[in-house]
């Protein structure tokens, strides 16, 4: 049955012999949706304000150089390029983990999920490896206005993605023991549009931060 | 959807869980949205990095455009958002949070440049004399409402 | 302590035996009175069997109801703290001219005017709001609890921790001294290295994460758990605001999260977003913090008309004048008060193309209000009103925040508030709205729904007294400021010169005194109305002759609030049914599903306040210690799958019967 056909119930569902109103709902028909999926995503909305306001923290603060180097002096088109696709590549693996999950096919659906998350681990390595090499040039988070912005907005998108990873992990090891039932399908579900979120946000980053940075 | 047959029976149940969460993806549609998305992120990439257009207003202005056509991507084929999922709920949110991010990024902006063309003006950089010879007022002075104490 | 002040450091960070104000009187008192005070409620749980109880039925409990009601406790608790800063304040201002330096010394004042609004706004009128929406929301709507109820029993833990952090600085080290907001550079690290500004941060973060998740929680519930026929347009007008004031938590604190973090980054780690030099703009600070902080505003004010708008019908007996405009008037408010959170600071600089844009958005949010307020003065024509306690609080309502509405709109004009900004004109006009439309929405909400909360009325007397104290206090304390501030002085002075001013703070200290007595009267109502229970009991379920659900299911509720969910064919659901003969059903009852209680919420309340004191005193060891207990206690929490259980219908049978045999006993 479809879920849709109890929530939407109104009160002429509840009609009595003849007209008289029906005040109660004695037979149990009505059944209250699940808010999960609503919650989780009013949840990614709210993050994606806290995003709002490290971007427009970037956009207001991120010329300030303090005649410090700037965008052009320190990014790497190609390693963003090569971050970029390990992103895509994950989006599309955690992609077919669902298509695998409705097919309720356990081992497949973890063997995607595995490959999403060494996508992720690539992704965070790179970042790591980026700004290690950053700090090494002296260009640190305390070093300027511009670098402290910088610093902090794809910190927070790497953050993300870290704990993103983790869940994952969570995850993979909670449906290893207690199979694909209701329970984990969903949380499965919020993973999956916390995964795909963001990959949205870093295709900000890389356009905002990035590209424009070094034009 | 699978919903636990026994919460059909349970008569005067509050709190059974039926969820019907978004659209599914299909392998079609997970594959339409990648090929899109590695598109609309080399051609951005290629566009700045072989500085095709020359001029870097127009290349930031398509770059972004690029990046609004591939977030509306990412939504519709990894997000599965439409008009209809949760009863519209989950569009209404993301129109007023988008709205808001607007709003955060557009205001700051206009706010903090009009501030900074009002307040610092290019040519004299820092030095402000006229600010520095306003004497200070005494009388009905009050202390200031920090108090340097450590 | 140690000889070796390296293992000192690693071992306490920063927190030596100096920070325990051993040296202040006014402080050592207070440790005193709080000590004892909480030994005294400690002894009295113990000496009547209380521990189990309270941990089973409430600590660990996932009801809305009893979460709502810990979170007016709590309020409360804050506002006897919050007053007493406010007491403090108004004594200083009332003593301290000429050469006469009053008893406290500024770096002290500062900390109290700060400790002030903080607590003021983040704990007390948020909990008073949040309490309130989760006691009545699911019950308005014939819900038998809200969408998450895990969430919203960590949520309530999640604010406690930040009250307690924000108590602790009284005790250990100081608080900040920087106003409310903390602005840089004076919040920074250069200007304030101490502990206070940590104590804010780490007090409102915490706090944040409660007020945040327990928005979504009631969005979720508003949405998906209202009753059959339940439309959107045949929701109670609480609910409707209820719904705004969420949707405004969940866009507007994730800014305050970020800003906060960003104050953090500076001060932990030295980078520079607010600092005055190397790029940073302390500016953008104060734009960002307004983007939450205007919100902030109808946050509280929101739930507020709320609360007017189901009192006004109660009592007038009449349908509410102009649902529809009034949710129109709601929503548009919602949207509106994103497009106007810089004329909080006109006198930034920025120019005239952007004041007049906001000051001119300001004027037009002052639209909607009006049309509440005539909605409501028209609710009242002709109707047979009863003005009884709620009501009382509503009428002082409509004349108080008119006053306060209009000095608004006042300094809505940006070159008024050029002369008026951060005068105590502006402090008389917040004050006005946020005492005389939250608190006292709030205070009447209380009064309203008392009854249903623990089944016997409030006193009527001393809530009239509380009533009149709080009206007459509240004008004595704050005309006095609208006076002194078009004469020009500043908010936040611990001393004055002129002694002209003086007869003006003695009249609000005055004013301040008699709110005193409005509190000590509303607690008075409350012991009363205890002692008094059985001749106040509410039999019925529905004391006032009320029009929403919440008045039928019985007083106070059952665990699973509807034995039945009821089927809503009109906006006044409760009315319609008894206008067209609904009779209760006395059989047929089954089993109900119910979320079980846990004491994780409780257990990662704690934890964070350890981590957050760790965060505080540079203990690291310690912050590193409790942020992996509390990511390891959370992990383990979501490997629990067995959140549910049912009430067996034999349970839900005696409920019920009882409930019958009342009811019939009564007629």
């Amino acid at each position: 049955m479809a879920a849709h056909s109890t929530a939407a119930l109104t009160a002429d569902d509840f009609k009595g012999p003849g007209d008289t109103p029906v005040f109660v709902d004695t037979h149990g028909k009505h059944h209250p949706e699940g808010g999960t999926m609503l919650g989780f995503w009013l949840y990614l909305m709210s993050d994606c304000l806290i995003f709002a306001a490290l971007f427009a923290v970037y956009a207001v603060l991120g010329r300030n150089y303090a005649a410090g180097p700037s965008p052009k002096d320190l990014f790497d088109l190609k390693l963003v390029a090569l971050n970029t696709s390990m992103l895509l590549f994950s989006s599309i693996t955690y992609g077919f983990a669902m298509l695998e999950m409705e097919k309720e096919k356990r081992g497949r659906m973890q063997l995607w999920l595995a490959v999403t998350g060494l996508f992720g681990l690539c992704f965070i390595g790179l970042e790591l490896y980026e700004f290690q090499h950053l700090i090494h040039e002296g260009a640190t988070p305390q070093r300027s206005a511009f670098l402290s912005a910088f610093f902090t907005l794809v910190g927070t998108h790497g953050l993300h993605v870290s704990l993103g990873i983790v869940w994952l992990v969570i995850l993979m090891v909670q449906v290893q023991m207690r199979g694909l039932g209701d329970e984990n399908k969903r949380r499965l579900m919020c993973l999956s549009m916390f995964w795909h979120f963001l990959d949205v946000v870093w295709i900000g980053v890389f356009t905002f931060v990035y590209l424009m940075g070094v034009l | 959807m699978s919903v636990a047959s026994e919460d059909l029976h349970t008569r005067g149940s509050g709190r059974e869980v039926h969820e019907e969460p978004g659209g599914h993806g299909s392998f079609r549609g997970y594959m339409t949205g990648f090929l899109l998305s590695v598109v609309l992120t080399a051609i951005p990439f290629w566009l700045v990095m072989s500085d095709v257009l020359g001029s870097p207003r127009l290349t930031g202005i398509v770059v972004m455009g690029f990046a609004v056509v591939q977030i509306v991507v990412h939504m519709v084929y990894f997000l599965h958002m439409n008009t209809k999922s949760e009863g519209g709920w989950t569009i209404l949110a993301l129109i007023f949070t988008l709205t808001l991010v607007l709003i955060t990024l557009v205001g700051s902006v206009w706010v903090m440049y009009h501030l900074d063309t009002n307040m610092m003006p290019a040519d004299h950089g820092m030095h402000m004399p006229a600010a520095e010879s306003v004497p200070v007022e005494p009388g009905t002075a009050a202390p200031p409402p920090h108090q340097h104490q450590h | 302590m140690f000889s070796n002040p390296d293992l000192q450091k690693l071992l306490f960070g920063r927190l030596t035996l100096d920070a325990v104000p051993l040296h202040e009187p006014i402080l050592l008192i207070t440790f005193a009175m709080v000590g004892l005070g909480g030994l005294a409620v400690l002894g009295g749980l113990t000496y009547f069997r209380l521990w189990g109880p309270l941990w089973r039925d409430w600590f660990t409990s996932v009801d809305h109801k009893k979460i709502g009601i810990m979170y007016i406790v709590l309020a409360l608790v804050m506002l006897l703290r919050g007053f007493a800063d406010a007491l403090m304040m108004r004594a200083q201002q009332a003593m301290a001219f000429g050469p006469n330096e009053g008893y406290l010394p500024p770096h002290h004042y500062d900390q109290i005017f700060t400790a002030h609004g903080v607590i003021m706004i983040f704990f007390v009128a948020m909990p008073l709001v949040t309490g309130l929406m989760n006691f009545v929301v699911p019950l308005q709507i014939g819900a038998r609890d809200v969408a998450f109820p895990f969430l919203n029993n960590f949520s309530f833990w999640m604010t406690v921790a930040g009250a307690v952090t924000v108590m602790a600085s009284l005790f250990v080290g100081e608080f900040a001294r920087t106003g409310w907001l903390a602005y840089p550079p004076l919040s920074g690290p250069a200007m304030s290295p101490g502990v206070g500004v940590d104590y804010y941060i780490w007090a409102l973060q915490i706090a944040g994460i409660g007020t945040l998740l327990s928005g979504i929680n009631l969005i979720a519930t508003i949405v998906k758990m209202r009753a059959p026929g339940m439309g959107m347009m045949r929701m109670p007008i609480f609910t409707w605001t209820a719904l705004c004031t969420n949707i405004l938590i969940v866009a507007a604190f994730p800014i305050l999260t970020a800003v906060l973090a960003m104050l953090s980054l500076d001060r932990y780690v030295g980078t520079h977003f607010f600092s005055n030099d190397l790029g940073g703009n302390p500016m953008m600070y104060v734009n960002l913090i307004w983007i939450w902080g205007h919100p902030e505003v109808y946050i509280l004010i929101l739930p507020a008309f709320g609360v007017f708008s189901e009192i006004t019908a109660t009592f007038s007996r009449k349908r509410l004048f102009g649902y529809a405009s009034m949710v129109y008037a709601t929503v548009v408010i919602t949207i509106l008060s994103y497009l106007v959170w810089l004329h909080h600071f006109f006198t930034m600089g920025s120019g005239a193309s952007v004041n007049s844009f906001f000051g001119i958005t300001t004027m037009i949010i002052s639209i909607p209000t009006g049309a509440k307020i005539f909605n409501w003065l028209f609710t009242m024509y002709k109707g047979r009103i009863d003005f009884d306690v709620p009501m009382l609080w509503t009428v002082g309502f409509m004349v108080t925040f008119t006053v306060g509405g209009m000095t608004g709109v006042l300094l809505a004009v940006p070159p008024a508030d050029f002369v008026l900004h951060n005068s105590l004109f502006l402090i008389a006009h917040f004050h006005n709205v946020i005492i005389g439309g939250v608190l006292f929405g709030m205070l009447a909400g209380i009064t309203y729904w008392f009854p249903k909360a623990f089944g016997y009325k409030l006193d009527a007397f001393w809530g009239k007294m509380s009533f009149w104290f709080w009206l007459t206090g509240f004008w004595f304390a704050f005309m006095p400021l609208y006076i002194l501030g078009l004469m020009g002085v500043t908010r936040r002075v611990q001393h004055f010169d002129d002694p002209s001013l003086q007869i003006w703070f003695v009249i609000a200290a005055f004013g301040a005194f008699l709110i005193l007595l409005g509190i000590a009267s509303f607690i008075v109502t409350l012991v009363v109305s205890f002692l008094k229970r059985e001749e106040l009991r509410d039999l019925t379920g529905d004391p006032w002759n009320g029009r929403t659900l919440e008045w039928a299911t019985s007083s106070p509720p059952p665990d699973y609030n509807f034995a039945f969910t009821p089927v809503v064919h009109d906006h006044d659901a409760w009315w319609d049914m008894k206008k067209r003969g609904y009779v209760r059903p006395v059989s047929g009852f089954s089993k109900i599903h119910m979320p079980r209680g846990t004491a994780t919420g409780l257990i990662l309340g704690m934890i964070s306040i350890v981590f957050s004191f760790a965060m505080i005193w540079y203990i690291w060891w310690l912050a590193a210690l409790t942020f992996a207990a509390l990511v390891v206690v959370t992990i383990g929490h979501t490997f629990n799958y067995a959140r549910d259980f049912y009430i067996h219908a034999d349970e839900v049978v005696r409920t019920e019967n009882a409930r019958t045999a009342l009811l019939a006993e009564r007629v």
